[in-house]
């Protein structure tokens, strides 16, 4: 009976390879180019056929990109400074005059999800922005899917665009890096402009890529932050989400090299964003010695690890944490030294202010790098007084204080 | 000891023997070797780090596993009668955002929008219990729809994030405690919470009601044809758990504040921390106290962990481990002790594998 | 009643198939597309593959009275250890492959193991493996690695007219599963295991054996599905299989195809039914632009009332079958 089980086994796999092979062989060629090369601007970090990482490696860190993005938080930028969703760094542009329309376009968006306050924010301004653009007739509507945070979704949704969307441009929010860079490639060959945000690819086909300036800008300014006031020596938690994302390793990857070069010693834990997971760690390490900082990847969090300080009767710590509602709020009632890094969010408007432009026939940088300031505790008081009411998980550089819903549709967070 | 062997023979025997005999064969079951693990988990964790020894950093260690046991013994009630719950982590997360949103700053709200939670929390339950045994719906598929249905619902309803963390007062449930406790000096509400949970559950065991429970898992039919209302004792099983979902969730929301993952993968957790506390998936035997020790043990596990600095990644393959080895060593020893007996009907209650768990009361046509 | 008695689970699950289609043709309609171009039938079909790989061997695994919630850290792994191996060389397709369902079919063989070896319920003992391989993912991968080269990706992108090749090599496999469920000997002593062991174990079956092959299979199927993936995505991933929430979602693929849930009844190709449900669904929903949270409740409600019409055909059958198999079911009963 085993024999037969293995057999009936073989069967299955060698029907499954043999379809596989013949597949490869007969079919009409769906063009589906060879992977970008490496350098593509988008956190191109990982060599092809990677072995798999030794454990602790750094294999996130790009000194290059790193040295590039330490220049860039102290660059100028094009555009006025009281619309930061519109500057960027001067640099490459993108002609676009054959993608100029009189009339309304229509939008196809490929979003990778709305599955945490961040995103969810962005995805309330973005909605805002677009009923600007429709009432001034540049565009006629946009068709979204949202593929909840899975790769493959996402890159089915971008494949049913370009067969059935009758899309006149795609925007593209990609789950991950690596796996849309396919998919991003196929929405390119159709001819229409492509505006890639937030994670990148590893292809620069698209018309324009629009990001803030970056994980490593982050660890930069919230590392230093912490080194500027610890003491070597000084014991910090790093709180991390989880595992494999660009954006969020890029950040730790940072600031682990700088707490390294600076005598502070870091633990770094993945929470997966849960505040009860945060304040069981903080409260073990409070329970073996003292914390003198917290640094986070993601500060919606934030106030648990806070918290935790208070319960066990602890000091406070040096804090980082981000330019949510709730932590900025802890950070004042607290009086704790603290930081906020930010990861623009007002990003979520430009790309259809993007492809106003391109609609227009203006060029456009190719690659779109947004302002990223941290929030200082100089600034907080004045973004505290214009999110007043705004739900914790509100974003305070949301950047949609001039769109029309504003502030109700915030303050609701009606989603769409 | 364990509740499991109330039905047997040798029950009156035993329960002549002295008490230390009687102690030794309990923690040689495996409701009763929870404890011995427990106990040996904790010793290793003082070991590595002695100052979780003290009174004072034990009890909060206590506090901050209520709500995880408090859950454990809600599903406990669902698993001894045969089923499962998967609704757990969206109903703590659900009633996280009800309080947050509802409550808001506004102190006089605490106690309607309290009872509003209940309610809530009860109907959850009447639903999952009610399509399980009317509409023959296993609980696995009911529960994990109420899982997707429920959990889509209030992040539709609050936009993804709840508006704030509600008032202090309310909160204080799940962050404060009795001071000037002599010895501790803290008492933590939840753990005042879970003890008297804890023993409530034991007392309901104890009752008819839990007797029934018991037979209703073990064997739906005879219990039946003996008069007992499956349908309805299996109803209040899965309003017990969501009640229980919905207390952890008030401790949560005082603990961690509002978030939406606060509540992610509860269920996965209760059901492992049941199993560990020797509880057998597909009903009728194990006892309510092992399954609250297997939740004390499995955080007292990632406590060590955390203690011994091992790789935060790596704990998913100890845990993983952990859980099998414990519920395999288990498994082992119901079937020594049931081929130690007589009764040979009973025995394919021990091939686990084939058991109808969910839904075992539809097999047969 | 009595039609409605009559019919088997399979029927309605392909009634429930028509009766989505319907709607689907409808509100597809309404919002001004079509549902049966051949974009829409390659994205619904698309939609299927890798899901559909995972429902197959998720079905042997219920029909024996187990379950798989492992198999979403196996797609991961086999996603990336073909992705490793492969390197984007044309040359390495075999190896990778092969390693790949290797690996994966050592993963089903412990989960056999543990579940008719040492009695574990298979709930946890799949739990147990799927956290094993979680961590060891969690640790050894930091995000995507590996390249899958061309030559394999267009597994994942090609078609022939709007049916994907994808589609087809799962529908192989289904075929070669249903070959071996209703002609072999293996496939019947599934069946007998999931519905009593006890019986099984009295008429002489070796009630392991089913047990671990419905566990390999089960794994392989992932791995097959994990393969998949490594060519849409060109490269492997860490959590491609928790992205997809695979586990949950085979089972309720399953469970919508009406197969039973306590094992030992039920049909492969009502599996199948399952996953055209869903993915016709989700197709549905995505072209309606519904809120991603309400998708989740249609996704619960669609699981629950499905299943709970066939539930309702079971209840009403069971009346007219009692006198017939009453031996039968007081032993189920008594197992129970």
């Amino acid at each position: 009976m085993m024999r037969r089980s293995t057999q009936s086994k073989a069967t299955v796999a060698a029907a499954a390879a043999l379809l596989a092979l013949t597949a490869c062989t007969t079919d009409q060629s769906i063009e589906n180019p060879p992977a970008a090369t490496e350098g593509g601007e988008a956190a191109a970090t990982e060599e092809a056929g990677a072995t798999p990482a030794p454990e602790g490696g750094d294999e996130w860190f790009d000194q290059a990109e790193y040295d590039q993005q330490f220049e860039q938080r102290s660059a100028s930028f094009e555009g006025d400074p009281e619309q930061p969703w519109t500057q960027y760094i001067d640099g490459e542009m993108t002609a676009t005059a054959e993608f100029a329309a009189d009339e309304p376009q229509k939008v196809c968006f490929s979003n990778a999800s709305i599955s945490n306050p961040w995103r969810q924010t962005g995805w309330i301004t973005m909605n805002e922005q677009l009923k600007v653009l429709q009432d001034s007739g540049v565009i006629s509507e946009m068709e979204t899917r949202d593929a909840q945070d899975d790769d493959n979704t996402q890159i089915a949704d971008i494949d049913y665009f370009i067969a059935e969307g009758g899309c006149d441009a795609f925007i593209i929010s990609p789950n991950s890096t690596a796996a849309l860079t396919p998919a991003v490639e196929r929405a390119c060959e159709t001819g229409k402009p492509v505006v890639v945000f937030d994670r990148g690819v590893e292809t620069d086909c698209a018309t324009t890529f629009i990001h803030p300036i970056g994980g490593f800008a982050w660890g930069i300014d919230s590392a230093n932050f912490l080194v500027d006031n610890l003491q070597e020596g000084d014991k910090v938690v790093a709180l991390r989400i989880l595992p494999g994302v660009d954006v969020l390793e890029q950040r730790w990857a940072a600031a682990e090299k700088i707490f390294e070069e600076n005598g502070i010693e870091a633990t770094d834990y993945f929470t997966g964003a849960d505040p009860t997971e945060i304040k069981k760690i903080i409260s073990d390490e409070l329970a073996t010695g003292d914390v003198q900082g917290v640094w986070m990847d993601a500060g919606d969090g934030a106030v648990a690890a806070i918290e935790a300080f208070e319960d066990a009767g602890a000091d406070y710590p040096v804090m980082t944490g981000e330019d949510e509602m709730s932590y900025l709020r802890k950070w004042e009632d607290t009086g704790l030294t603290g930081i906020a890094p930010v990861y623009s969010n007002f990003q979520w408007r430009t790309p259809l202010l993007a492809l106003e432009r391109i609609f227009a026939g203006e060029e456009i940088p190719a690659e779109w790098v947004l302002p990223q300031e941290p929030i200082t505790e100089d600034q907080r008081a004045g973004y505290l007084a214009d999110n007043e009411g705004m739900p914790d998980g509100h974003y305070a550089k949301f950047g949609g204080e001039d769109l029309p819903g504003y502030p109700e549709v915030w303050r609701e967070r009606i989603i769409p | 000891m364990s509740a499991a062997v109330t039905d047997r023979s040798a029950v009156l025997q035993q329960n002549r023997a002295p008490w230390h005999e009687r102690a030794l064969r309990a923690l040689r079951t495996p409701g009763g070797a929870v404890f011995v693990l427990l106990v040996v988990l904790l010793l290793a964790a003082i070991a590595v780090n002695p100052s979780f020894g003290e009174p004072g950093s034990l009890i909060r260690f206590v506090g901050r596993t209520a709500p995880i046991a408090i859950a454990a013994i809600g599903q406990y009630f669902v698993i001894v009668s045969g089923e499962f719950d998967l609704s757990m982590g969206s109903v703590v997360t659900a009633q996280v955002f009800v309080a947050g949103n509802l409550i808001g700053q506004d102190d006089s709200r605490t106690v309607p929008v309290l009872v509003l939670m209940l309610v809530l929390g009860a109907l959850v339950g009447l639903v999952n219990g009610l399509v399980t045994t009317l509409l023959k719906v296993p609980s696995f598929i009911v529960t994990l729809g109420t899982m997707l249905a429920l959990l889509g619902l209030v992040l539709y309803w609050t936009g993804g994030a709840a508006t704030g963390n509600p008032a202090d007062s309310f909160r204080q449930i799940g962050r404060g405690g009795v001071q000037d406790v002599p010895v501790l000096e803290v008492l933590p509400y939840p753990v005042v919470l879970v003890t008297v949970i804890a023993a409530a559950a034991f007392w309901l065991m104890r009752r008819p009601y839990g007797r029934t429970l018991i037979a209703v898992g073990d064997n739906p039919r005879a219990a039946a044809l003996t008069g007992a209302r499956v349908w309805w004792v299996r109803t209040r099983a899965f309003m017990l758990s969501s009640l229980a979902a919905t207390v952890a969730g008030i401790i949560l929301v005082g603990y961690a504040g509002v978030h939406p993952s606060v509540g992610r993968g509860y269920e996965f957790t209760a059901i492992t921390a049941v199993v560990l506390g020797g509880v057998v998936l597909g009903g009728g035997r194990g006892w309510v106290l092992s399954a609250a020790a297997g939740a004390f043990a499995l955080e007292t596990l990632f406590a060590l962990l955390n203690f011994l600095g091992v790789q935060s990644t790596w704990r998913d393959t100890v845990q993983g481990v952990i859980i099998i080895l414990a519920v395999a060593a288990g498994t082992q020893t119901w079937r020594r002790r049931r081929r130690g007996r007589t009764a040979p009907a009973q025995a394919p209650k021990h091939v686990i594998a084939a058991q109808p768990a969910p839904g075992s009361d539809q097999e047969g046509t | 009643m009595n039609a409605f008695s009559r019919l088997t689970s399979t029927h309605i699950v392909y009634l429930v198939v028509l009766l989505t289609f319907v709607a689907g043709t409808v509100l597809v309609g309404a919002a001004g597309r079509s549902f049966v171009s051949a974009g829409n039938i390659s994205a619904v079909l698309t939609g299927t593959s890798v899901l559909g790989f995972i429902a197959i061997g998720q079905t042997l695994v219920i029909l024996v009275g187990s379950l798989d919630l492992s198999v979403p850290y196996v797609v991961s792994l086999a996603s990336l250890l073909s992705a490793g191996i492969m390197a984007n060389q044309p040359g390495n397709i075999l190896p990778g492959v092969a390693a790949a369902l290797l690996v994966s079919a050592g993963i089903g063989l412990v989960n056999g193991l543990v579940v008719s070896g040492l009695k574990v319920h298979g709930f946890i003992a799949t739990l147990g493996t799927g956290l094993i391989v979680s961590g060891y993912l969690a640790t050894n991968y930091k995000g995507s690695a590996g390249q899958t080269p061309v030559a394999f990706r267009l597994v994942g992108a090609t078609g022939i007219g709007p049916v994907p090749v994808s589609t087809l090599i799962m529908l192989a496999c289904a075929g070669a599963v249903l070959l071996m469920l209703t002609r072999t000997r293996l496939g019947h002593h599934m069946y007998a295991v999931g519905g009593d062991i006890r019986v099984a174990r009295m008429s002489g079956i070796q009630t392991g054996t089913p047990i671990v092959a419905a566990h390999v299979i089960c794994s392989l199927m992932a791995g097959l599905a994990g393969l998949l993936l490594a060519a849409r995505l060109g490269v492997g991933s860490p959590t491609i299989g928790a992205q997809g929430g695979y586990d949950l979602l085979s089972i309720a693929a399953v469970v919508l195809g009406g197969t039973l849930l306590s094992g030992g009844k039920g049909s492969l190709v009502g599996t199948l039914g399952g996953v055209l449900i869903f993915a016709m669904i989700d197709n549905i929903m995505s072209v309606m632009q519904i809120n991603p949270f309400l998708k989740d409740v249609v996704r619960g409600i669609v699981i629950v009332v499905a299943v709970a019409v066939y539930a309702r055909r079971r209840v009403a059958r069971r009346a007219t079958r009692f006198g017939h198999h009453e031996h039968v079911r007081n032993e189920q009963e008594v197992s129970a």
